[in-house]
């Protein structure tokens, strides 16, 4: 699917940075960044977070079988990562010689993730690698 | 609020149609339920028609009017409207419909549901699938729908010892259900080692562990309780309907291994019908993947929590068993054309407490459900059915 390109400047910090919200009210972490707190909606106080992006493997899948733009990537790791802080996302966890496992310590990179056919930009974001311990 | 029947059901058959149009199916499944209630085109004071995504598979969209025009009925001016909430735009039609009744604004009203895939490449029909996903924050990394499930199996795996071969158990039930349905899209028994054997889509699904890609329509006429034996001998009471929402994205769930949306729909649902789980004689559940049937039959509280594999395993959840799940052959084998599957859902249980389902007849089926999900559990309807 081809979009213009200001759908993808508008999340550069979220998806560069990992910048997301905290609210100082109830002390809940949001990747991506809420402007509403569900706890305290109104009440919310929220500030600007930058997550460390250190986390752990929640749970991950082996894809196969991609849609279009990611079909050339295959077979790659995909999981849901919970950052220190609390809030979890969805990556890829790339560089792993040991593979992927439930549990697994990860740190952010800056990774290009795609590009939108011959004529699209390319962009840019997160994914994560293993900590060596 | 009134109380609401279904009066008519219709369905196409389901499959690769390649020599019918989105227009020809809606239809063949309106011209079905409207025959079978015996209305007229002047009875129908309203049309709510699920549609999930017509814009990306065949380049439509405004359904609601189209459907009303394709089927015969633009003079008469009904009100249509399209409904969607991805996978789950067909049990939210018949929500609508079951509202407009209720209310008392109207009085006979069409439930339909509708979808042609095969007129765009499979990696096309993904894509637009996968848009009922997160966009921003889950398919933008990757995730496709497969994916998102294998996550929660992965994680069903850990933490309640379920196995792939429990899967696949899943797999081989509906299929032996859909080769007993003359309308499921596959007439093929599978035994436990084709799903282990056919290739990887995201692991540790296989491709037969999914739902298809698949046309098809299917179409109710629902009355107020108290005229429905005027249009028919055996109208089929609707007493529960609910509706529940969660986090779009799976990975902001508050736990991956429930769809608590239909924790809340069923909830709502069985206290308005007064029953329990356990009175449920047949169910119609949101099988999209294997591990979407064990999700639903715990969700729904039919097992506990962490038992769905042992109880498919167990063969409870087959034609014969203590409780038997998707009889239609559900989405996996009977097919799943997305805004059509919650309305199939619901002709599947109003077939079988009329007594007319066939070679898959539950004995003496009183109270039936149908479950119905949208993307990974953003959406779920839950629908309570008695004879």
């Amino acid at each position: 699917m081809t979009t213009h390109s200001p759908r993808f400047w508008r999340c550069i910090p979220q998806r560069y940075r990992l910048t997301g919200t905290h609210c100082t009210m109830c002390n809940e972490y949001y990747f991506p960044p809420r402007t509403i707190c569900p706890n305290c909606r109104r009440d919310a106080k929220m500030e600007e977070h930058k997550f460390k992006g250190t986390g752990t493997v929640v749970t991950y899948t082996i894809i196969h079988n991609a849609t279009e733009d990611f079909e050339r990537q295959t077979p790659y790791n995909l999981a849901i990562i919970e950052l220190d802080e609390g809030p979890r996302l969805t990556g890829q966890v790339v560089s792993s010689k040991s593979g992927i496992k439930i549990g697994m310590r990860v740190r952010p990179v800056f990774r290009i993730l795609g590009k939108e056919g011959e004529r699209g930009i390319i962009y840019y974001g997160t994914k994560f690698v293993p900590i060596e311990d | 609020m009134r109380s609401v029947s279904i009066i008519g059901v219709g369905c196409t058959k389901f499959g690769e149609r390649w020599d019918s149009s989105l227009r020809d199916m809606a239809l063949e499944a309106g011209v079905l339920a409207i025959s079978d209630a015996g209305i007229a085109g002047e009875d129908i004071g309203a049309m709510y028609v699920g549609n999930m995504s017509g814009g990306r598979f065949i380049d439509q969209e405004h359904i609601g009017a189209l459907i009303a025009d394709c089927v015969g009925l633009s003079r008469l001016h009904i009100p249509s409207t399209r409904v969607e909430a991805a996978c789950a735009s067909g049990g939210l039609a018949l929500r609508q419909a079951i509202l407009a009744v209720a209310s008392g604004y109207q009085d006979i009203v069409i439930a339909a549901g509708v979808e042609k895939m095969t007129d765009v490449s499979s990696g096309t029909a993904a894509d637009a699938l996968s848009a009922a996903a997160d966009r921003e924050w889950e398919t933008f990394f990757g995730a496709t729908f497969p994916a998102l499930y294998a996550m929660i199996a992965r994680l069903h795996m850990r933490k309640f010892g379920t196995t792939q071969e429990q899967l696949a158990e899943v797999a081989v039930k509906n299929h032996h259900h859909g080769y007993l349905n003359p309308l499921a899209q596959y007439h093929m028994e599978l035994k436990v080692e084709d799903v282990l054997k056919s290739p990887m889509v995201a692991d540790p699904l296989h491709i037969m562990d999914c739902s298809p890609i698949t046309d098809g329509a299917a179409a109710l006429v629902l009355a107020p309780t108290e005229v429905a034996r005027k249009y028919c001998d055996t109208p089929i009471k609707i007493i529960g309907t609910a509706q529940a929402s969660d986090t779009l994205a799976l990975h902001d769930r508050r736990e991956i291994t429930t769809l608590d949306a239909t924790v809340h729909a069923a909830r709502a649902a069985f206290s308005q019908a007064r029953i329990e789980p356990s009175q449920i004689d047949v169910a119609e559940v949101h099988d999209c993947f294997t591990i979407g049937e064990i999700l639903a039959i715990e969700d729904l509280g039919f097992v506990e929590k962490g038992q769905g594999g042992k109880a498919a395993e167990d063969g409870v959840t087959c034609l014969g068993g203590k409780m038997p799940v998707n009889t239609s052959g559900g989405l996996k084998a009977c097919g799943h054309p997305v805004g059509a599957t919650g309305i199939k859902q619901a002709c599947e249980i109003a077939l079988q407490l009329r007594g007319q389902a066939g070679k898959r007849q539950v004995d003496e089926a009183e109270i039936g459900l149908a479950h119905n999900v949208g993307g990974s559990g953003g959406t779920a309807l839950v629908h309570i059915f008695s004879r």
